[in-house]
């Protein structure tokens, strides 16, 4: 399976947080780079799912489900901030 | 956890199957009667969870293929060896009841307000999401040209072709059939590149809006040949499907 991007997770990722994410953005604790959660890439062939900064590839956010809890490892983000207006195109 | 749904969270929830629509011969349109549906934007996808009788449970995505106001639909390719799909195109039945959350998605979405011209460059079923944006840019009047850039196998995979055959003015269809063309076919072929991308895109100094949605490669080579374009890296709209689906 291929790595695919942060709107693959949009559903998982507002069962954790409650709030729409994709247009969150997400900053590397390891290369310092900003983007859109949308625009990582995500991996879910891995047991869980494992998001990764599109421009060093370190790993950004870790879900794994455990009987019905979540476990969830942000220890790769120095921030994941919501947009503070939805997203208007 | 039923019975805790806190404000913003998504629950899942039972959806009946409503009619069912061959597109292709891979490729089958699900009409969902969800009771508690909250309204999509064009664009967005939902999850569907398969649970099996041993309790195994399977969940993937899938875009929505209707305008917003719209019932519900999604467009769902078979892969051969997939665990969800499969059932998805062949085994489903009007009448049946599968789990279902969302809408989700904030950001490969198009609302129609902004009247800047928009590209849309599809590889195979990634063509699912553009079509809810078609729809939706009819029924709501909106304004911005669009032209959508469709690879395909050849002719009979093309999903959706009858309708987007008389697409209204202001809306440019155009396909590339990468493996095999009929006879007659004056159209493009091969895969979407850098040049047929330069014929095609809208001009990077009119500001379009860019969305390109397909398998993992198709993405990542269509997003960085318009960004040469001159299209900003950032504004480059992208959705990855899994799977080895055909372009």
């Amino acid at each position: 399976m291929d790595a695919l991007d942060g709107n693959a997770i949009g559903g998982l990722l507002r069962e954790i947080f409650g709030a729409e994410m994709t247009t969150a953005s997400a900053t590397c604790a390891t290369c310092g780079s900003t983007g859109r959660v949308a625009e990582t890439v995500v991996y879910l062939q891995a047991p869980g799912a494992v998001m990764r900064c599109r421009v060093c590839g370190a790993v950004l956010m870790v879900v794994v489900r455990r009987a019905e809890t979540n476990c969830v490892d942000l220890s790769g983000l120095a921030a994941l901030e919501p947009p503070l207006q939805p997203a208007v195109c | 956890m039923a019975g805790t749904a806190v404000r913003g969270r998504l629950t899942w929830q039972v959806a009946t199957v409503g009619s069912l629509t061959d597109e292709t011969s891979s490729v089958r349109t699900i009409e969902l009667e969800v009771p508690d549906w909250a309204g999509h934007r064009a664009g967005q996808h939902l999850d569907v969870r398969l649970t099996a009788e041993d309790g195994y449970s399977a969940e993937r995505s899938y875009s929505i293929a209707s305008a917003p106001g719209e019932a519900v639909l999604i467009t769902v390719e078979r892969l051969d060896d997939g665990e969800v799909s499969p059932y998805l195109t062949e085994e489903l039945r009007p009448g049946d009841e599968i789990e279902i959350r969302g809408p989700i998605g904030g950001y490969f979405v198009w609302d129609g307000t902004d009247p800047a011209p928009v590209l849309l460059v599809a590889g195979g079923s990634g063509v699912v999401p553009f079509r809810s944006m078609l729809r939706h840019r009819e029924r709501a009047g909106a304004a911005a040209p669009v032209r959508l850039l469709y690879s395909a196998r050849s002719l009979p995979d093309v999903i959706y072709r009858a309708e987007l055959d008389k697409q209204p003015g202001g809306v440019e269809v155009v396909y590339t059939l990468t493996r095999q063309q009929p006879p007659d076919w004056t159209g493009h072929r091969g895969r979407v590149d850098a040049a047929l991308l330069g014929e095609v895109a809208w001009p990077a100094d009119q500001l379009p809006a860019s969305y390109v949605c397909g398998p993992t490669p198709f993405v990542e080579a269509v997003a960085s040949s318009l960004v040469s374009l001159g299209y900003p890296a950032g504004q480059v709209r992208t959705e990855r499907y899994g799977g080895a689906g055909g372009t």
